[in-house]
């Protein structure tokens, strides 16, 4: 007896599909992708969701003046603790900085330049990378040795070390810093990328498109690069995370972003003073949200690798 | 063996030469080191004087032979700042960073290493899953971070550590007393800032434990020596162990490179006079020599422990020091 | 085939299941084996891949993966029954009684230890020799297995020899214990075709020599022509035919067998070639009845809902099938 599609298909009823769909949902990461979702979020209407303004200070009451400095009238309320602490208010839940800014805006639009920063970097990054990566790998002999040679001298440069004297040159700037990244981290891709198509230009597939004739620039676009993806996909994901680090720790080192924009590594950088004198909040807020955002790309980057390398499933 | 070695010191050379010259090209393709220095508005005519005395008023291809036959002979130029060689600065500087460079890895090996391949012993278990969180902690949070957090409880509010600063030892080269005697003092100041920066390492080195030996657990090779009735404590010290070494060491040589990043944050955290504090001071103080002198001694110190590395693969494995 | 009183190694019922998914997922590998294997008898175990006789082997050292475990049977080496040992015995059983080569020689031996290192192990871990004596006995065991100029190659390393030469090594080291008994599972499956027939040689040669049991897993009719006194043809976890060499090749009982036998190319005709038709059976889902069934071409309809019991004659035959029920046979 011969089993016909159609039958196949109406056996799969309503309840099957959702916990079929269930199922498959529940293998996703879900923490990381919350947490990055939100973040998104975030970083897209931080201008409709942030309490306050990100650049001016809280404009404050008269009776918060009063009560801080004995006048009625004061410009800002500086360093006020988060609303569970004393002295704090749920005007500004996460406190205010030295200059009476709201905290919890800030980090919200800061989330904008973290991401906005470390996705579009490394992207750029990427896209380089892969493409000279591939043309090592795939055109081979003279191209393979000049590239991978000066791969691997761009590799011996410390990624922060290099970025910072490319920026010390060119001035600080949220753009300047997507294009330092991008060409600090282009190497780390061509390495990858270029191993993996020394073994593909081995397959069949290959062999049939050289045979038939199509050429190289076709067999490179057409073939190549999207069997590359994988591994590009999992790299681009553990490199965002490094991407968010080297632009906090360049922003705290004041050659990234520029004040008064709220980037979280520029927050850190300027309430050290503040938190030798107890007000630990000013750092660790923007401190945590670094980590938190580091972590899901991390997390993500980690599951991307496990579903994409079958030979890594079982660990 | 010999005939590896030279290879490799010559790959060397070549890296280095790749380096400076990278170095050179993208300074000049970034933009102006004059204006770095210049405050915003001033007098053309200073500028003018600065770009002459920096040489940067030739045409390219001298500027890149003198940048080529200073560096040969040492010359990394004059610090703007301090009227120092930047070679001399340096080198007072580096014992500092090398000593708090050096307890960060001891303590990341000491952390991470065991941890790792206990992981990999008790896969898929309680360990296994405390193992993998604290690699994933310690790759996330970046290493600025747990230094202010650790500044903040144990420096401000316990006071077990003080906070700044690395401490009355120095290493004077004029001293041969100082030595010794410099690696070993003053540990109360170097505990936090090694911690911090050993933490990113720690899950470095955890997680390449941990994936080196599992690989390692799982070949035909260990299954035979289980096979031959081996005791399994000394298949794991005997065989997995050496076999697991061989990723360990290539990872700890590219995290080499990573530290460099991370002390330069966790110096000017932590005030410790090391080259990466050398690097932002430089910075802030528009010292533009210093800077790119501090960046080159940077990719000169990471071919020459790449190269280092590469002779103790040599050591360890013989597939490599038998062939070629 | 006489049925003796005292084998070397005795498998009764041996059921070896996988766990998977949280127990979820059972996966029969070995699903109720029984054979014997005497002292310098040369047991071939043939099948496809995945039916189970990799795992059976494993069973026999108890060596398993952590989510496969013996659920049942004895294993008696000489007399005694190695599932009652604790962790230790059994341990001292590996290498020293019961030896094992492995397929892939170039993946067999440690890359960072020196040739002889590896041959000394065993002998060195069982507190049988030490130096000089040890040194002595590496020799000599690098010469049986014809490895020229032993002396040098004790401080060589694998990856310094082929892979004749390493597999030749894997036998050395298996006869370092001084055993009673070899497992080699398919030892020549990844040699060159001109290699293998010097290593079957070699290893007819030590077994003679030593009067060791040998049970050889493969699945080349070949070589079991060649190599074994008895064979069993396993198929999803189950032994389905047993018998000697001779009885297997002419008059062969099982479907499968048959199926097998068929498959193999015959030169100097043109005939097409013929495979066994189908795919070997998840493990984890099989069908109900005979495992076989669907793939039989003489499948009746007690074989789709009746699996079909071990049955042993009188000349110590074992067949699984319901063809070949003679009314008179007494359940093995």
């Amino acid at each position: 007896m011969a089993i016909t599609f159609d039958d196949v298909r109406s056996v799969t009823t309503n309840a099957e599909r959702a916990r079929r769909l269930f199922g498959y949902m529940r293998q996703l990461p879900m923490i990381p992708l919350f947490v990055l979702s939100l973040l998104g979020f975030v970083a897209i209407f931080a201008d409709v969701i942030a309490p306050h303004s990100e650049l001016d200070p809280v404009k404050p009451t008269s009776a918060q003046c009063q009560a801080l400095y004995g006048a009625p009238d004061c410009p800002y309320l500086e360093d006020v603790p988060p609303f569970w602490s004393e002295g704090g208010s749920l005007t500004t839940p996460l406190g205010t900085d030295f200059l009476g800014r709201d905290v919890l805006s800030r980090l919200m639009y800061g989330a904008r330049i973290s991401l906005i920063v470390a996705l579009m970097g490394t992207v750029v990054a990427g896209t380089i990378g892969t493409l000279l990566g591939v043309i090592a790998g795939y055109m081979g002999r003279w191209w393979d040795q000049v590239i991978m040679r000066v791969t691997d001298a761009w590799l011996t440069l410390p990624s922060l070390v290099f970025a910072i004297l490319l920026l010390s040159v060119r001035g600080p700037g949220m753009w300047n810093v997507v294009l330092v990244l991008a060409l600090v981290f282009w190497s780390r891709y061509s390495r990858a990328v270029r191993g993996e198509v020394l073994a593909l230009r081995e397959r069949d597939f290959v062999k049939l498109a050289e045979i038939n004739g199509i050429s190289k620039t076709r067999i490179i676009f057409r073939h190549l690069i999207p069997n590359v993806m994988n591994t590009v996909m999992v790299l681009f994901s553990l490199q965002v995370g490094v991407a968010v680090i080297i632009e906090a720790s360049l922003s705290f080192l004041g050659v990234g972003v520029p004040p008064p924009e709220p980037s979280w590594g520029l927050m850190l950088a300027q309430e050290r003073d503040a938190m030798m004198e107890g007000k630990w909040w000013l750092a660790v807020f923007p401190g945590i949200c670094i980590s938190l955002l580091v972590l899901s790309a991390n997390m993500l980057g980690d599951w991307l690798r496990v579903r994409l390398d079958p030979q890594l499933r079982n660990r | 063996m010999q005939k590896y070695v030279l290879i490799r010191a010559l790959y060397s050379v070549i890296t280095l030469w790749l380096l400076v010259t990278i170095v050179f090209t993208m300074v000049r393709l970034s933009g102006d080191p004059v204006e770095m220095k210049g405050e915003i508005g001033s007098d053309p005519a200073y500028t003018q004087q600065l770009r002459h005395d920096w040489g940067l008023d030739q045409p390219y291809y001298v500027q890149y032979a003198s940048f080529l036959a200073n560096l040969v002979r040492g010359d990394f130029g004059h610090s703007f700042e301090k009227s120092l060689p930047v070679t001399t600065i340096y080198f007072q500087r580096l014992p500092n960073s090398l000593k708090l460079g050096f307890a960060a890895f001891v303590i990341s090996i000491v952390i991470g290493v065991p941890l790792g391949m206990l992981s990999a012993l008790k896969v898929n278990t309680w360990w296994d899953s405390l193992g993998k969180l604290v690699a994933l902690l310690g790759l996330s949070v970046p290493g600025f971070f747990v230094g202010l957090v650790l500044i903040i409880i144990f420096g401000v509010n316990l006071g077990w550590f003080p906070v700044l600063g690395k401490g009355q030892s120095a290493f004077v080269a004029g001293e041969p007393s100082t030595w010794v005697t410099f690696w070993f003092r003053d540990w109360g100041h170097l505990a936090m800032p090694a911690f911090a920066l050993g933490w990113y390492f720690s899950g470095a080195m955890l997680r390449i434990s941990r994936s080196g030996m599992l690989d390692v657990l799982g070949t035909d090779y260990v299954k035979l020596v289980r096979l031959k009735g081996v005791p399994e404590a000394i298949v794991i010290a005997k065989h997995a162990l050496k076999n697991s070494l061989i990723p360990i060491l290539t990872i700890a040589g590219l995290n080499l490179v990573v530290m460099l990043n991370v002390a330069i944050v966790i110096e000017v955290i932590f005030n410790w006079p090391g080259v990466g504090l050398l690097l932002y001071d430089g910075l802030t103080n528009r010292d533009f020599p210093m800077v790119q002198g501090v960046v080159l001694m940077s990719g000169v110190i990471i071919v020459l422990l790449n190269f280092t590395i590469d002779v103790l693969y040599a050591c360890v494995d013989p597939r490599v020091r038998l062939s070629r | 085939m006489p049925v003796s009183t005292s084998p070397l190694l005795r498998v009764e019922g041996l059921k070896t299941h996988y766990f998977g998914f949280g127990g979820s997922r059972v996966v029969k590998a070995v699903d109720g084996v029984s054979f014997t294997v005497e002292a310098g008898e040369t047991f071939g175990l043939v099948g496809e891949s995945g039916c189970g006789k990799t795992t059976t082997c494993h069973s026999i050292v108890r060596l398993l993966s952590p989510s496969a475990k013996i659920v049942g049977g004895r294993i008696e080496l000489e007399g005694k029954n190695l599932l009652d040992l604790s962790a230790r015995e059994m341990r001292e059983v590996r290498g020293r009684r019961i030896a094992s080569i492995l397929q892939d020689p170039m993946a067999s031996l440690d890359p960072l230890f020196s040739i002889g290192n590896q041959v000394a192990e065993p002998a060195y871990y069982h507190g049988l020799l030490r130096g000089r004596p040890l040194h002595q006995r590496v020799r000599e065991l690098l010469a049986a297995v014809r490895i020229p100029s032993p002396e040098k190659r004790l401080k060589e390393f694998p990856h310094q020899m082929s892979g004749g030469m390493r597999q030749r090594i894997v036998g050395a080291i298996a006869q370092a214990g001084d055993p009673c008994l070899i497992i080699a599972d398919e030892p020549t499956t990844n040699l060159d075709v001109t290699i293998q027939l010097q290593y079957l040689n070699l290893l007819k040669e030590l077994q003679q020599a030593t009067n060791v049991g040998l049970i050889f897993v493969t699945h080349n009719l070949g070589i079991v022509a060649k190599m074994c006194d008895t064979v069993a043809v396993m198929y999803a976890g189950k032994i389905v035919e047993m018998q000697s060499v001779r009885g297997l090749f002419y008059e062969p009982r099982h479907p499968y067998t048959k199926a097998l036998l068929d498959s193999i190319p015959k030169l100097g005709t043109k005939e097409p070639l013929y495979a066994v038709p189908g795919q070997p059976p998840d493990l984890s889902a099989l069908p109900p009845g005979c495992s076989f069934h669907p793939r039989c071409a003489q499948a009746m309809e007690r074989c789709r809902t009746e699996e079909p019991p071990e049955v042993r004659d009188n000349s110590g035959r074992t067949t699984r099938c319901w063809l070949t029920q003679p009314q008179e046979a007494v359940h093995a």
